[in-house]
C-alpha cells in the first residue's frame, strides 16, 4: 500500500471531507470505542475507525469503495463515546454527500418491496431518500 | 394549559394511536396540546453537514410557526424532536446561518422556541407525582420495558432528554404509572432506523439485540415514542424467534397508551388494534381491560 507522508494536495478527499464535516480526523488516535459501541458495525467492511484512519492517511480510494457509509445509520453512539469529540457520524454523512454529488446512490429504488412503501412509516422513507439517494 | 404541537406526518397516519393516546391522556392531565395552524414535513434527519444550512429550512419553518403560536413547541415523535431540537440549537448559536434561513424562508424566526418533547412536557411541566397521583388504574404487574433509542439522547449537549448513557427519565415516568419497570442494557442502542429502507436483515439483527435484552430482563412488553422504532421492532420480532427458540414476542406500543390507560382511558379508544403483536390479551390477562 502507497502511503504518502507530508503536505496533501489541496482540494483531495480528505480536505472536502473536512469542509464538508467540519471535523477533524488528526484527533483520532485510534483508541477503537467508536467502534466498539457501534450497532452497525457488524455489517460494515470497514469499522468506523478504520474509516478515520485511512482519512488520517489519506487512501481515497479505499474509502470511497467502501460500504461502511451506507451501512452508517447516524445513531451518534459514535460521538457519543468518542473521547477526543470526533464525530465519526458527520464523516460518514461527508463521505455519503461526496458520493451522491457524484452522482453514485447507496440502494436501488427500484429494487425496494411495494409493501414497504405502503407500510413502513413516511419518516423511514424521508429518512433513506435523504440519506442514500442522490 | 394549552401548549402548541408539532404532530409531523407520520403522526397523521401509521402512528395514529400515539397522536389520539397522548391528547387524551394529557387532556385529563391539563393540558391541551394544540396543533400548529401550519406545518410542514421536518426533513426526518438533521443534516450533519455543517457547511450547508439549506437542510434547514424546512424545520426552521416550523420553528418559525411555533414561534408565532407561543414561546414552546412540543412533539411526539423521536425523529421530529431531533430535528426541531438540534436546528433550534443550531439557529440559536449561527446568525449568519439563520439571516439566510430567513431569507429563504421568507420568515422571521428569531430563536425564542424553547423545543420540548412531550416527556419533558410530562416531566417538567405537569410532573411525575402529579401523573401518580392522577392515576386511577395503577398498571401492577406489567412489566414494561422502556426503549429510547438514538433520536432522545444524542448528541447529548444538543437534544439528551436525559443522560445519554444511564437515562431514567423513562423509567420514572412508567414507575409513576405503577408498571414494574425492566432496566435492561440495550436500552439506548439504534433500532435500525433508515435501513428498513432495503437493509431488513440490518434492522432484524440490531432490533433483534434490542428486545432479546429486554427478554432477558423479563419484559413482557416494550413501550417507545418513535413510530420507526415500533416498526422496526415489531418486524424483526419473527426472525429473532427463529434464531431465539427461548424468546416469545412480546407487543411493542407506544408509551402514550400506557399513560391513557392508567389514567382510565377507555382500551378501545386506545389500541386500535394495528399493533403486529397486540397488547390487549395480555393486559386483559393482568385485570386492566
Amino acid at each position: 500500500m502507497k502511503v504518502r507522508i507530508g503536505k496533501r494536495p489541496k482540494g483531495d478527499l480528505v480536505d472536502l471531507i473536512e469542509r464538508i464535516s467540519g471535523e477533524d480526523p488528526s484527533l483520532c488516535y485510534q483508541c477503537g470505542n467508536c467502534t466498539a459501541g457501534c450497532p452497525a458495525a457488524f455489517a460494515m467492511d470497514l469499522p468506523p475507525h478504520q474509516v478515520v484512519r485511512l482519512l488520517q492517511i489519506g487512501q481515497e480510494d479505499m474509502l470511497l469503495s467502501s460500504r461502511a457509509m451506507w451501512v452508517c445509520v447516524s445513531c451518534l453512539q459514535c460521538y457519543s463515546r468518542c473521547p477526543k469529540g470526533v464525530d465519526i457520524s458527520k464523516i460518514m454523512e461527508a463521505l455519503r454527500q461526496v458520493t451522491l454529488r457524484r452522482g453514485k446512490d447507496g440502494i436501488e429504488v427500484k429494487g425496494l418491496p411495494v409493501d414497504l412503501l405502503s407500510q413502513s412509516p413516511q419518516q423511514a422513507l424521508v429518512a433513506g431518500f435523504r440519506k442514500l439517494v442522490s | 394549559m394549552e401548549i402548541p404541537y408539532y404532530p409531523g406526518c407520520t403522526l397523521n397516519t401509521v402512528a395514529r394511536d400515539f397522536d389520539l393516546s397522548t391528547r387524551r391522556s394529557l387532556k385529563r392531565l391539563g393540558i391541551e396540546l394544540k396543533e400548529l395552524s401550519q406545518w410542514n414535513c421536518c426533513g426526518a434527519v438533521f443534516p450533519l453537514t455543517p457547511d450547508n444550512v439549506m437542510g434547514l429550512s424546512a424545520p426552521a419553518r416550523v420553528l418559525n410557526r411555533a414561534e408565532k403560536e407561543g414561546d414552546k413547541v412540543t412533539t411526539l415523535c423521536s425523529f421530529c424532536y431531533n430535528v426541531l431540537k438540534r436546528t433550534d440549537y443550531r439557529l440559536k448559536r449561527d446568525r449568519e446561518g439563520l439571516e439566510i434561513i430567513n431569507d429563504f424562508n421568507e420568515g422571521d424566526y428569531r430563536g425564542k422556541v424553547r423545543v420540548l418533547h412531550i416527556l419533558e412536557v410530562l416531566k417538567e411541566l405537569v410532573g411525575f407525582k402529579e401523573v401518580k397521583e392522577k392515576v386511577s388504574r395503577p398498571l401492577k404487574g406489567v412489566k414494561v420495558a422502556p426503549y429510547y433509542g438514538c433520536m432522545l439522547l444524542r448528541p447529548a449537549e444538543e437534544v439528551g432528554i436525559d443522560d445519554h448513557e444511564s437515562p431514567t427519565i423513562f423509567e420514572d415516568f412508567l414507575a409513576s404509572l405503577g408498571c414494574d419497570v425492566v432496566t435492561y442494557p440495550k436500552r439506548i442502542d439504534c433500532c435500525g432506523a433508515h435501513m428498513a429502507m432495503g437493509r431488513e436483515d440490518m434492522v432484524s439483527e440490531m432490533s433483534g439485540r434490542i428486545l432479546l435484552s429486554a427478554h432477558e430482563g423479563g419484559a413482557e412488553m416494550v413501550v417507545t415514542s418513535c413510530p420507526l422504532c415500533l416498526y422496526n421492532l415489531e418486524r424483526s420480532e419473527a426472525p429473532l424467534m427463529k434464531r431465539e427458540p427461548g424468546f416469545k414476542a412480546m407487543p411493542v406500543l407506544y408509551f402514550s397508551q400506557l399513560l391513557g390507560l392508567a389514567l382510565g382511558e377507555d382500551g378501545d379508544g386506545l389500541f386500535s388494534g394495528k399493533n403486529l403483536y397486540d397488547p390487549r390479551p395480555l393486559l386483559r390477562d393482568k385485570g386492566l381491560l
